[in-house]
């Protein structure tokens, strides 16, 4: 099966906290084609989500569609709440990196 | 009234915006200029050590144009999660500025001052109707106990009442950021939903335009059906995807945005551009539950310091987690049951800043070390940063042939203390009451 970069479809890929607790990920697509490209292809599942950072797929707390920004959602649980021991990038901005390795499967 | 103009100067107080485009915004006669000048996301040091995470030159400067521009105009200045975190030391910290500021200008004015601490022995009574706010623990009494500050975000129902009472300036703690928005035009009976929508975008003023900034002023107008929003930077304009993505940003659902109250439901909101840089929103509705407040605590967990060091050396880098270990367990050895302490390394080149989550940690041709300690005193953590680093430094790996050091240490002195560090132990809900909260008055420059 072809598949296309979501780079080339997506002009926005970022992270971020949602809270201390949780880590958000937006995907947001150039057009509508390319959101429904995204959608349709069934490629955004909780599963992918877990593969990619390597946690249980328990600690995806939602995958949701939003068409009025053609974006595409995803909920992490945090491995440690914000500014904790251990902590890497307090407030999430820089943990977007392997979203930018989806591929997308076309028709 | 049928329309309600309201202006958001900044999205953070402190975070400053041109005097021209608050100028601009003046000329839409607004009703309210409201201000959010707070965030949990710079992490739990400011809420636990009662620090603000803005700067306070950079606060007074932003208070300083907006002040006397509204009490001249008679536009109620609302100011939301004062101090960065809203507990009472923050709400004195701001509430200071604005009084030097008063007593610069000559200015005289009835201010309201709402604190959002909540007492320990009220939550310690309280503690079994909590519920955890995320993916976290149940509330324990330990968690009370330990936190320095605890607040709870007030909705706008205090902001009314500091209304009716006639505040010309209102300085909230914690709030829901768009409580200082929605709070006139709710008071004056305007829809719930499009009031608290418009102010959960105003709150971060043009950071939804494009181009979009967290320093720069928008404008929303708030009507029946709903509101119109425009940046007064005429180099910004609003889209409909510029407006609609902004109700992604640090939320977990887009469509269900909880707060005090209830929660706003977007899934029948509709965004339509009225000109080339304003988009009018309806559709948005205010969805009542049960009241209940958010809680937000931090604890003290120790004191660091910190050491930076980079590393060029190709052996060293070839071994470089078994050097890292082997240096961990002599500083054990060293000190095992004399301190208590936490010792990482964060390995910028490997995975410094995704840590355990890092598909790829590959080290680079050279790679930079924190070596962050963390024990029970200050002391203590200058004892095990400074034997860490002296240890790394001379420590003979395997195969090591630089043997006049193993790192490029930039900065003399090499070890920083860093001072207290704090973790958020208290994030959960909390059924309460609209009022809960209560204004206290003060005239402010009147003798």
């Amino acid at each position: 099966m072809k598949s296309v970069p979501i780079t080339e479809l997506a002009h926005v890929i970022r992270s971020k906290n949602s809270g201390p607790f949780e880590l958000t990920f937006d995907m947001i697509f150039k057009d509508d084609q390319s959101f429904d490209l995204a959608v349709k292809s069934g490629v955004f599942t909780p599963q992918l989500f877990a593969e990619l950072y390597k946690i249980p797929v328990e600690k995806v707390l939602g995958v949701i569609e939003y068409p009025p920004a053609r974006a595409i959602k995803a909920t992490i649980a945090r491995i440690r709440p914000a500014g904790s021991l251990g902590e890497t990038d307090v407030y999430g901005a820089q943990q977007h990196a392997p979203l930018l390795t989806i591929k997308v499967p076309v028709e | 009234m049928n329309k309600l103009t309201v202006l958001s100067p900044t999205a953070i107080l402190g975070y400053g915006f041109p005097k021209q485009s608050f100028l601009e915004g003046l000329t839409h006669n607004p009703d309210v200029i409201g201000v959010d000048a707070g965030s949990v996301d710079p992490g739990p040091y400011y809420l636990g050590a009662g620090v603000s995470f803005t700067d306070r030159a950079a606060v007074k400067r932003d208070l300083a144009l907006i002040l006397p521009e509204a009490l001249k105009r008679k536009i109620p200045l609302m100011i939301g999660t004062a101090g960065g975190s809203g507990a009472s030391v923050h709400l004195a910290w701001n509430r200071e500025i604005i009084e030097e500021i008063a007593a610069e200008q000559n200015l005289s004015f009835k201010m309201a001052v709402i604190p959002a601490d909540i007492d320990k022995d009220y939550l310690l009574a309280n503690l079994d109707k909590t519920t955890p706010l995320g993916p976290l623990p149940a509330l324990t009494a330990k968690d009370v106990q330990d936190s320095t500050h605890i607040v709870a975000q007030m909705g706008w129902e205090p902001y009314r009442e500091a209304l009716d009472q006639g505040a010309d300036v209102v300085l909230g703690g914690r709030t829901y950021d768009p409580a200082v928005f929605a709070a006139l035009a709710l008071k004056l009976g305007f829809p719930s939903g499009p009031a608290l929508h418009m102010g959960k975008i105003l709150e971060c003023a043009a950071i939804a335009a494009e181009p979009g900034s967290g320093r720069d002023c928008m404008v929303g107008i708030l009507d029946e059906e709903g509101f119109t929003l425009f940046p007064t930077n005429p180099e910004r304009r609003c889209t409909v995807k510029s407006v609609a993505a902004h109700s992604l940003y640090e939320k977990s659902n887009p469509w269900l945005l909880p707060g005090p109250g209830g929660a706003l439901d977007l899934r029948n909101t509709r965004y339509q551009q009225v000109d080339e840089r304003t988009v009018r929103v309806t559709g948005s509705v205010f969805v009542k539950n049960d009241y209940a407040i958010k809680l937000e605590g931090s604890r003290l967990i120790g004191y660091r310091t910190l050491a930076i060091a980079g590393v060029r050396d190709p052996i060293f880098i070839s071994q470089l987690q078994q050097v890292l270990d082997q240096v961990r367990a002599a500083v054990k050895d060293n000190f095992e049951g004399s301190a208590n302490y936490s010792l990482e390394f964060k390995v910028y080149g490997l995975n410094g800043v995704m840590g355990d989550l890092e598909p790829t940690p590959v080290p680079g041709h050279e790679v930079g070390i924190i070596i962050d300690a963390v024990a029970s005193t200050q002391e203590k953590a200058n004892t095990i940063c400074s034997f860490c680093r002296s240890t790394l430094l001379h420590y003979g790996y395997e195969g090591r042939i630089a043997t006049a050091g193993n790192l490029a240490l930039p900065y003399s002195p090499s070890d920083v203390p860093a001072g207290a560090v704090y973790e958020y132990c208290i994030h959960h809900l909390l059924p309460s009451e609209p009022n809960f909260f209560k204004p206290e008055f003060v005239e402010v420059g009147k003798r």
